[in-house]
């Protein structure tokens, strides 16, 4: 294998209060501090891995505004060799796989590996809709990657269990954990990073699907009702007869 | 104009969280004053495909093609996109299980539609507009989408919606289809499906335990409590991050995502990414030793003890509620 395609987006940290402004229709982003998302680290982490001791590179891919070079210069500080940044606003899940497809059609690579999805909208979907816009085979959740040179063994999670299979190369596939460990950029992958190549490549036209109109935050929950802890009895109690969910 | 649900199999039986999807479509083909259609692919036994009716489909087509037992997510997207077109649904409808969310954005391409992944509801059809709500942020908050093109794909999360009886036996077609060897380029080495276990994502009950366990040896009393109660167990980031517990356990912001109707954690604090993956559990159980633990601020009822004195007695508890019930 010689060309990776890791495609990764840029998320509110882990740990953000999520709110919102102008009427519940704007993610508040004032204060937040943006990183590069949990899942695709684990998909670069693997792409470097795959690749190590000059057996190929990893290209990052990330649909966004000049604001999230940032988190494209930490993958290249991990270990990613050069980066392209299509330069638009994300508008959503087929917005953002259209352009990378469109960027692939002219520039093939042997595997595209995304996150499983996004901290952000959670929709699972670049990586199916990539397989569909170019004619790929796509996995959805993967727990494992291993990979000769003419294909990978891939494990994907079911509902209490997993499905071993082999896919010929090219194919796209959403990373979740146990792919890889997530790596921590050295002082030298840091400095290294700031003269890899990041190109900027402008968007192409596509007509939208769907709009995300507003928020809602989940609605408060009431007061705690403390059981004391010698009489475990009345929990049991309660949960049959007052929340009646036993 | 029809309404078509994809009704999944899990190794050949229909699972409640296809139930919920049919029971959705049905209230969603209804809203529209239009048929739903059900469309089932792999071997599933007759007598199930025609108990769909039961929960609203007018008719099942049957897929039953050697190819196409085992699920090709290429495959399966090309089937069902054909089924839509073949009998004019504007609306696909399937569960965002792990297989749901693979085919919903290639038939979202296929269909030009646009994919409401993750629905919590049913959709709101106001002056023309078909909006969704749907889970962001990893469960901190929600979105409501507008589906703005003229077919849409909606997935819904397992345990959002109840599952709804009264419609009779449903008429079962066959529908052949001519399977592309294009689509087939993957190959299924092994399928390992444990079968008496609770799966996570469909659980209705979940116990799930953190660092306060103190070790891996100690969750037998999670499995105890798990088994009684018909359960699914699981566990918090550092649970797994240590190897204590598999990755599939991980329940939270970075993990997996649950709505079970009772969610029970025990010796887990509460961070806020933990409670990301959780917050649309129906009632919240806690047990933590520190009573100024941020789980509680979220809990509907609570034990301040330690999980080692607490778990004997709860499971003693459950024993005879059991034994009695």
């Amino acid at each position: 294998m010689s060309k990776i395609l890791v495609c990764i987006s840029n998320v509110p940290d882990t740990t953000t209060k999520i709110t919102f402004t102008d009427n519940n229709t704007q993610f508040n982003t004032n204060g937040v501090q943006f990183i590069l998302n949990p899942y695709d680290e684990i998909a670069l982490a693997r792409a470097i891995e795959l690749t190590d001791g000059g057996k190929g590179s990893v290209t990052v891919i990330n649909v966004g505004e000049a604001n999230t070079e940032a988190t494209i210069r930490k993958a290249l500080a991990i270990g990613a060799t050069d980066a392209v940044r299509i330069n638009a606003k994300p508008h959503d899940a087929w917005f953002v796989a259209y352009q990378i497809a469109e960027y692939v059609k002219a520039n093939p690579f042997d595997l595209i590996l995304t996150g499983r999805e996004s901290i952000d909208y959670n929709g699972s979907k670049v990586a199916g809709m990539l397989g569909e816009l170019l004619d790929l085979p796509s996995v959805s959740i993967i727990k494992k990657l291993d990979a000769t040179d003419s294909e990978a063994t891939v494990e994907r999670e079911i509902e209490g269990g997993k499905e071993v299979l082999t896919i010929p190369f090219p194919f796209v596939a959403g990373c979740a954990e146990g792919v890889a460990e997530p790596k921590i950029p050295n002082m030298r992958g840091i400095m290294s990073a700031r003269t890899k190549p990041l190109a900027v490549v402008e968007p192409v036209e596509v007509k939208t699907l769907s709009e995300i109109i507003s928020y809602e935050t989940p609605a408060p929950r009431g007061q705690v009702n403390l059981v004391p802890a010698d009489d475990v009895a009345k929990l049991v109690d309660l949960l049959h007869t007052e929340a009646r969910v036993i | 104009m029809s309404v078509l649900i994809y009704a999944e199999n899990a190794g050949g039986k229909f699972k409640k969280s296809t139930f919920e999807a049919v029971s959705y479509a049905k209230a969603i083909a209804d809203q529209n004053k239009t048929n739903l259609i059900a469309i089932s692919i792999g071997d599933v036994a007759k007598d199930d495909l025609v108990a769909l009716g039961k929960y609203g489909a007018e008719k099942v087509l049957n897929v039953s093609n050697n190819k196409l037992k085992n699920f090709v997510n290429q495959a399966y997207a090309s089937v069902i996109a054909e089924a839509a077109n073949a009998n004019g649904a504007d609306i696909v409808v399937l569960s965002n299980s792990f297989s749901g969310r693979g085919l919903a954005p290639r038939l979202g391409v296929k269909l030009q539609a646009g994919v409401a992944d993750g629905a919590v509801a049913l959709p709101e059809q106001n002056g023309g507009k078909f909006t969704v709500k749907k889970t962001a942020f990893s469960g901190k908050a929600f979105a409501v989408v507008e589906l703005t093109s003229a077919n849409k794909v909606i997935a819904l999360t397992p345990n959002a919606y109840k599952v709804v009886e009264g419609g009779s036996a449903a008429p079962v077609e066959d529908f052949s289809v001519e399977a592309k060897a294009s689509d087939f380029k993957e190959l299924i080495k092994d399928i390992v499906r444990s079968t008496d276990k609770v799966s996570l994502p469909d659980a209705e009950i979940v116990v799930s335990a953190g660092r306060g366990l103190k070790g891996p040896e100690n969750w037998g009393m999670i499995e105890e409590l798990a088994d009684l109660l018909g359960a699914a167990t699981a566990c918090s980031k550092p649970v797994s991050d240590a190897g204590w517990r598999p990755h599939s356990e991980h329940v939270g912001q970075t993990g997996i995502a649950v709505s079970p109707n009772l969610y029970i954690a025990i010796g887990i604090s509460g961070a806020i990414q933990h409670l990301a993956g959780i917050s649309s559990s129906k009632v919240i159980v806690v047990i933590n030793k520190d009573a100024e633990a941020p789980f509680f601020k979220v809990a509907d009822y609570g034990i301040v003890g330690d999980a080692f004195e607490v778990l004997p007695k709860l499971i003693a508890a459950v024993k005879e509620y059991k034994a009695s019930a």
